[in-house]
């Protein structure tokens, strides 16, 4: 069949445009060249719904950060995602730090940013007890939160799923052939569709490139955490950023809705898209620039590190529109920082500009809302003797650490668009992101996943492709 | 709501002694309550041998150890509930579990003890960079793999800390023929037992690469090799010592931590050395009536030890229910010069009993003595050939002197080269 | 004369033992044993070294895939990976207990493979 859309890439920016369009009488083909959603910079960021008061005036990454975040709690509310609207703080150690905060307000004032105000020193110990001594004062935003961008995509995908757009794992496109329509020769076999949606990320300007656009000039930039275990989440009430350099805006400390603690992070132009790696003088600089704002940060609650590329546009602005070379091949390109906060406002941007060439009628069966996944860990007692009783699974405790239950784990690979890997229902339930990080309940999970996917223990893996867990039989 | 008179949180090695002990001494309603399908706790993948030797006086596999207290549970009217996974303590002993074939339970108990065992300490609390691909693993979480499951978790393996599981999995993947490379440990010393060095690095010729460690992992997806580094005195890697070593498996022995999620739900104050609950000589921690023991406690390096302290906790379990138990004041035990922490931390004034202070040091020394000090007195000095971290040490206390000592003084062991 | 220096594995007690050897390799004196059976081992370690040896063994018809296993006495050191060969194609029928013997006599070693756990 020819779909009407191909959606390549799904991350947070192609997930949330699938839900929107999903709404629509058109058939849509939402292409993921990893096992699963979320694999890219969707996976490893600051996980922030920026107030907007860092882009230009006039830029469309100012128009749409602000719009984004302004969406970000309804998005949340109906695809039952935990949003936290915590407010952010970018604190300075300087007056001259002040004056660049300063500018930061009136910029934020003429780009639409509510909740904006700057508050003196007294002011900023009382609302953050643990902010540096040194801090002389900061710009609060109160409109700014906190969101679990794997968890938003996860949650949109699922719900195009269920509104009938087709999922499609391990597609990774390889070539367009363009004609009546477009023909995408991808891993998975070959695909056709009328029009091309390309929110493949770090990858866009190689997409693009494939119907002969060479316009998208991106520069990978790598930037790399130390998530913090739980006991120290509640050492940032807001999210803290430090003045913003030319190559982003510094090391940031905030709390993550999940309650830990996020350090991070660093920039780094690098040469290769794919590299994730850590590394020491990374991981070493994160703590040094973390410290400054919130002296108490310490490496010995580090439960993981990780690094993340994100898609630096040489432009320094979104680039969403029509390509130039191909009719109907629509760049959603460059999405950096503040591209999660934007998400939501860019779904409804491309959905215009898509309605321009082809023809968008409503669904009578659409549902805006995901169903809210069983959370045994937020359950009264009360609550979890009730579903116990409807469904054993949920008596038995996989992950000790996050008191995650075996029937949420067979919910995350049942649920549309489901797990297929570990990494997959650790993003789905939160088994093994705990302090021992799937010790445990690792192989419960290979186990659990072997016997709902109906594989061998030893094809189940990590995160799909040669991530395997273990190999052979003994004997 | 339920109501026994003991409720023992774990059915490994020290729950089943705690609950074993406390119904020998007469306690009627016990219950186990296990988060496993069986009991015997890692016992069960340990299928080496080495256990029983003190206890039983006799060599034995972990299955076989843990299979002696299974069978003498069985013989009991202890009520054994497996797949139960404990999910809060309240003030009040309450104790809730939830398990599929119960669904929520609550339990009243008069007593509780606290037998959770330890967990692996994971790659994140490390830092080590690099990519974050699969076959990074604990060693324990390998066991599972090759004893239970009956998979190979790898190939081409090197393993990170040499600890007892360390050493163990270096010797149980080659018997299975893997490649061990390495065992890279941090320190100038091995953590484990001399003998597992001799059996299972030395008889199958793994290097033991002592003052290294893996600075950088590769491999996008599956891992592909490591970059190990000689480590200076405060353990930094040295710059150029770097070398890269070809493997698609990592398996960590670095060090345990005990489980205390609950304790510390529950509003115990944790040892910051041992990681473990504060308690007495009976193992009773800060909370009346909640007794803790095994490696949840510290962690120990044989069995058997955990054994005998479990018993001291079914001991002062029981002892408690009875209300016969001593509590009132206190001496205070601390670790000083070379002694890095001692169990139990305090020790009532009119205890029924002598007490072994068991304690670990931290660094080898060889012909020192221990010596323990209170109110400015040496109470015993005791040679000792040989003292490492890797093994715990004790040291016993009369309870004359212990009854002798004024309120809230402090008893001190320390070592003296 | 030699002079091996060797660490007991016989316990995990690790104790330290000089075990000296005369010209035609009989034993001499061994020193630094705390007891018998380190004695026993840093005599039989320089004439005939021996190893217990743990693994595991297939289980047909059963629950579990494996079984753990191990020998009855020690095995000579270089014939573990010989054993390992035998074991490894060896199974075992489910319901296994506790002492059960897997395999008899291996290699004519006069030690038999028994269970260590019981299988449904």
């Amino acid at each position: 069949m020819t779909y009407d859309v191909a959606i390549v890439g799904a991350g947070v920016v192609g997930g949330l445009i699938a839900r929107e369009l999903s709404r629509f009488n058109i058939s849509i083909a939402l292409l993921e060249k990893c096992n699963d959603m979320a694999m890219g910079t969707t996976k490893a960021n600051s996980a922030i719904v920026h107030g907007g008061f860092d882009a230009l005036n006039g830029t469309l990454k100012a128009k749409l950060n602000v719009e984004g975040t302004a969406l970000m709690p309804k998005v949340c509310e109906k695809l039952h995602v935990p949003f936290k609207n915590n407010g952010s703080l970018v604190v300075a150690f300087s007056d001259s730090e002040m004056e660049h905060v300063k500018v930061l307000y009136e910029r934020g004032i003429k780009n639409g940013v509510p909740g904006l105000s700057i508050i003196d020193r007294d002011e900023l110990r009382k609302i953050e007890p643990n902010i540096s001594e040194e801090a002389v004062g900061a710009l609060l935003c109160e409109s700014a939160g906190i969101v679990c961008p794997y968890e938003l995509t996860i949650a949109a995908v699922e719900n195009a799923v269920t509104n009938g757009v087709e999922f499609i794992r391990n597609c990774e496109v390889q070539a367009i052939e363009c004609g009546d329509c477009y023909t995408l020769k991808t891993t998975a076999g070959d695909i056709t569709a009328k029009f091309i949606i390309n929110a493949a990320g770090n990858y866009s300007d190689k997409l693009a490139s494939m119907v002969g656009d060479n316009s998208i000039d991106l520069v990978p930039r790598k930037g790399e955490y130390y998530l913090l275990d739980k006991s120290v989440g509640n050492l940032a009430v807001h999210t803290i950023f430090q003045c913003p350099n030319e190559m982003g805006k510094g090391i940031l400390v905030t709390p993550t809705v999940d309650g830990n603690l996020l350090i991070g992070p660093t920039a780094t132009n690098i040469d290769d898209k794919s590299d994730t790696t850590t590394t020491p003088e990374g991981l070493r600089d994160i703590v040094e620039k973390a410290l400054k704002s919130v002296p108490a940060v310490s490496t010995r609650n580090a439960i993981t590190s990780f690094a993340g590329v994100r898609a630096h546009p040489v432009c320094d602005d979104f680039i969403i529109g029509w390509c130039g070379k191909s009719e109907h091949f629509l760049n959603v390109a460059g999405v950096e920082s503040p591209g999660l906060s934007a998400a939501p406002a860019i779904a409804l941007y491309v959905r215009e500009i898509l309605s321009e060439k082809l023809n968008l009628t409503e669904k009578e069966t659409y549902s805006e809302t995901r169903e809210a996944p069983v959370r045994f860990r937020h359950m009264t007692d009360e609550e979890r003797a009730e579903l116990i009783k409807k469904n054993p699974a949920y008596g038995r405790i996989i992950c000790r650490c996050e008191t995650i239950t075996e029937g949420e784990i067979i919910d995350a690979i049942k649920a549309p668009a489901g797990a297929r890997d570990v990494d997959g229902v650790k993003r789905r339930t939160r088994a093994g992101m705990g302090r021992c990080q799937g010790g445990f309940c690792g192989s419960k999970v290979v186990e659990i996943l072997s016997r709902e996917l109906g594989v061998p223990m030893n094809e189940i893996t990590k995160f799909g492709g040669k991530s395997k867990i273990i190999y052979e039989r003994t004997k | 709501m339920t109501n026994f008179d003991l409720a023992v949180v774990g059915g490994g090695p020290a729950g089943m002694a705690a609950a074993l002990k406390a119904h020998e001494e007469g306690v009627q309603k016990i219950v186990v309550l296990e988060r496993a399908e069986t009991l015997g706790g890692i016992l069960e993948q340990c299928i080496h041998t080495g256990f029983g030797l003190h206890y039983f006086g006799e060599e034995l596999s972990g299955p076989e150890y843990a299979g002696r207290f299974i069978k003498l549970l069985e013989e009991t009217d202890i009520v054994v509930k497996t797949d139960t996974m404990v999910i809060d303590i309240a003030d009040d002993n309450t104790v809730t579990a939830v398990s599929k074939a119960d669904g929520l339970l609550k339990i009243k108990a008069k007593a509780v003890v606290l037998a959770m065992g330890c967990r692996e300490r994971p790659r994140g609390a490390l830092s080590i960079s690099g990519t974050r691909g699969s076959g990074i693993m604990t060693a324990g979480t390998a066991q599972k793999y090759v004893n239970i499951d009956g998979y190979m978790p790898g190939h081409e393996v090197v393993i990170l800390g040499s600890g007892d599981i360390g050493l163990i999995m270096a010797r149980r993947m080659t018997l299975e023929g893997a490649k061990v490379k390495m065992v890279c440990e941090l320190m100038p010393y091995s953590g484990g037992l001399t003998r597992n060095i001799v059996q299972c690095l030395e008889d199958f010729d793994i290097p033991l690469k002592l003052s290294t460690t893996v600075v950088a992992t590769h491999g996008k997806e599956r891992l592909e090799g490591v970059t190990i580094a000689k480590v200076d005195d405060r353990l930094q890697p040295i710059p150029g010592t770097e070398e890269y070593v070809p493997c698609d498996t990592l398996m960590l022995s670095v060090g345990l931590i005990p489980e205390n999620e609950l304790s510390k739900n529950s509003g115990l104050e944790l040892d910051r050395i041992t990681n473990g609950p504060k308690v007495d000589e009976y193992r009773e921690t800060e909370h009346s009536g909640v007794f803790a023991c095994g490696n949840v406690l510290q962690v120990h390096d044989l069995v058997d030890y955990v054994t005998e302290e479990s018993q001291i906790a079914g001991l002062g379990a029981a002892k408690f229910i009875k209300g016969e138990k001593v509590s009132g004041d206190c001496v205070y035990t601390n670790g000083v010069s070379g002694v890095r922490y001692i169990v139990p931390q305090r020790i009532n004034r009119e205890t029924d009993a002598d007490v072994k202070l068991y304690f670990r040091v931290g660094a080898v020394y060889k012909d020192a003595s221990i010596v323990v000090e209170a109110n400015g007195e040496t109470v015993l000095s005791k040679k000792k050939k040989k003292l490492c971290p890797g093994e715990m040490e004790y040291v016993l206390i009369k309870k004359d002197v212990i009854a002798n000592l004024p309120k809230d003084s402090v008893i001190t062991v320390r070592v003296e080269a | 004369m030699e002079k091996r220096e060797l660490v007991c594995v016989a316990c995990p007690l690790g104790c330290g033992i000089t075990v000296s050897i005369g010209d035609n390799g009989e034993v001499l004196e061994i020193t630094g044993n705390t007891c018998k059976r380190g004695d026993a081992y840093a005599r039989n370690e320089v004439t005939a070294p021996a190893r217990s040896l743990t693994t595991t063994v297939r289980v047909d018809g059963g629950k579990a895939y494996v079984v753990p296993v191990k020998s009855a006495g020690p095995v000579p050191k270089g014939m573990m990976f010989d054993c390992m060969k035998v074991i490894n194609n060896a199974s075992i029928k489910a319901p296994v207990k506790i002492g059960d013997v897997v395999i008899k006599d291996i290699l004519g070693t006069g030690v038999d493979i028994v269970a260590t756990n019981n299988a449904e």
